[in-house]
């Protein structure tokens, strides 16, 4: 049995969650070979022994550097052939769930996404994933021989198991046919903590009265080394980027801490963050609805308690 | 003669949009299961075309009024989705295709629409259903038909045969561009949605419903059973006088800072 792990990097950086696919592997207890695509540092590529892939397949291509999931697909496919894997793991992301539901056709795999914890293996092979948005989790056996597992964050903990992974050059053999897609153009944030692989996000509402304002809360995301996430109704207005939509057709989170300012608490947004494993809300409204699914609330002033916040932490450290 | 040609050549130009709808339960919906925990518990439940579905809806609309072309909905569900359905072609979808079996998995779903998605230009559908949250069946369709697929698709426009679209990635955007035919999953805002209107409601009632057996699908993953989440604990208030004591029990009691 041998698994291989599909590592997705931005800015030649491994990143977070693919690393947690890599200690995801590592807990299935067989042999973990790495594949990473374009071009990569390599002290990165040499780190992911860390967690447990004792090799990694490198097809530095600069055709590569932007992610056409059909060429990714044609890679991986004969990567898992070539290295006679029977499970490919990967971490959800717009490249990877589409290339891991390809590449689980071609080699006739079974296939769950959304995964949420390491399966149990007691009787069958067994995965849960997060299903009605958060809200439930269903057990599904895969029963194939082959399988592909595209898991949710937080699916894997971090630790350290190994020192030092090989790094193995690849040349894929790619046809025009792989590239049917022309990206013309990337717009992206760089320097900033993506928000779907965030551990800490701070997240504000219509509460926070205007996009002006929200530079009180960049800074506490930034005294936390957090993303900056937002509601709905703030990413409709303009206020905010959509892609820092948090909730129900926005972004999904699962960070390990998760401050909601100023958001009421719309069923709709829980869905988007009931994966959090921690949750404050601080609200100037005591009858909020976003408290009852809160570990932690405030009631206040968004303008009050955010700089005092700020500087708490900033005392704490 | 003359006419017949003309015809002929309006037939090629005639775009042809299939549009993939899930019929779920609505997003303010209380989950439970029932039968030991492996059935939906539908008591109580509103069903819904699946948003970002809806989404897909709205955009094939808008092509249909803008440019020649016809738009098909297809649906993987029982007999009572069928409302749901009906719901699509009172917003403006010509006919109907109903695969008559319960949507169990991707693949399984997949399968299902390539069968019947043969001869169409464009296939659109929601970026992911909001129950079974696979994220997946546009990239098993565009697999199955060797067709190129993209999700989630924020923006679509057609130039001739070339397709510009914008897509949501990590942190940000990328525009992109294709050729026809080929399949996308759908999220806002690339529409409005649409809301019947009455005209379109009673002529919904008219137009064709098409209902087929699926093709038998070799299951290679089973369900066994549903779980919720564990309930939570009641919240611990803090006064905003205070905000120290927070910082602590974050360090302390929850270990998350």
């Amino acid at each position: 049995m041998a698994t291989l792990v599909f590592v997705e990097s931005a800015e030649g950086k491994i990143r977070s969650t693919s690393l947690e696919a890599v200690a995801y592997a590592h807990a299935l207890g067989a042999g973990v070979t790495a594949i990473a695509l374009g071009t990569v540092d390599k002290a990165e590529l040499e780190n992911l022994g860390k967690y447990g892939a004792q090799k990694v397949l490198h097809a530095a291509d600069a055709k590569l550097d932007q992610g056409i999931v059909q060429a990714y697909s044609s890679v991986i496919t004969k990567a898992m052939q070539d290295e006679n894997a029977d499970i490919l793991v990967l971490a959800n992301s717009s490249l990877g769930t589409p290339v891991a539901a390809k590449v689980a056709i071609r080699i006739g795999a079974g296939f769950a996404s959304n995964v949420v914890e390491v399966p149990n293996t007691s009787n069958g092979f067994v995965v849960k994933r997060s299903i009605y948005t958060g809200k439930a989790f269903s057990l599904v056996e895969m029963k194939s021989a082959k399988k592909v597992i595209a898991i949710k964050k937080n699916a894997a903990e971090l630790k350290e198991v190994g020192g030092t992974a090989q790094i193995v050059s690849i040349t894929p053999s790619l046809t025009d046919a792989d590239f049917n897609a022309k990206i013309t153009a990337t717009e992206k944030a760089t320097g900033e903590v993506l928000l779907p692989e965030a551990n800490i996000v701070v997240s504000g509402g219509r509460g926070m009265k205007g996009p002006e304002h929200w530079g009180i809360l960049e800074e506490l995301a930034k005294t936390l080394h957090a993303a900056t996430g937002c509601s709905k109704p703030v990413s409709d207005m303009g206020w905010r980027p959509h892609h820092e939509h948090v909730g129900q057709t926005g972004v999904k989170v699962a960070p390990q801490l998760y401050i909601a300012i100023g958001i009421s608490g719309a069923i709709q947004h829980l869905a988007g963050v009931n994966s959090s494993k921690c949750i404050v809300v601080i609200n100037k409204d005591p009858e909020a609805p976003f408290f009852k699914a809160a570990d932690y609330g405030i009631v206040g002033d968004a303008f009050d308690v955010i700089p005092k916040l700020t500087a708490a932490i900033k005392a704490s450290k | 003669m003359l006419a017949l040609i003309t015809q002929g050549l309006n037939n090629l130009l005639i775009m042809k949009i299939l549009v993939c709808i899930t019929h779920v339960p609505d997003t303010t919906s209380k989950i439970n299961f029932t039968d030991g925990s492996t059935k939906f518990d539908t008591n109580g439940v509103q069903f819904i075309i699946g948003p970002y579905d809806d989404y897909a809806l709205a955009r094939a609309i808008e092509l249909k009024e803008t440019s020649q072309a016809t738009v098909t909905v297809l649906n993987v569900g029982t007999v009572d989705t069928e409302p749901t359905i009906r719901k699509a072609l009172a917003i403006g979808a010509d006919d109907a295709i109903r695969v008559n079996a319960d949507p169990t998995d991707s693949f399984f779903v997949a399968t299902q629409i390539a069968e019947h998605a043969k001869g169409y230009d464009l296939i659109l559908m929601g970026r992911e259903s909001i129950d079974f949250n696979g994220g997946v069946v546009h990239a098993m369709v565009g697999e199955l038909l060797g067709l190129p697929s993209f999700s989630p698709v924020m923006r679509l426009e057609i130039e001739g045969t070339v397709v510009k679209m914008s897509r949501e990635i990590e942190g940000g955007k990328e525009s992109l561009e294709a050729n026809l035919p080929l399949v996308a999953g759908c999220q806002e805002p690339i529409a409005e949605w649409k809301i019947p209107n009455m005209r379109g409601i009673m002529s919904a009632r008219t137009k064709p419903l098409t209902v087929v057996e699926p093709k038998t699908v070799d299951a290679a993953v089973k369900l066994q059973k549903f779980e919720l989440p564990a309930p939570k604990g009641a919240v611990k208030m803090i006064s905003a006088d205070n905000v120290a004591e927070l910082v602590t029990r974050l360090k302390t009691e929850a270990k998350v800072l």
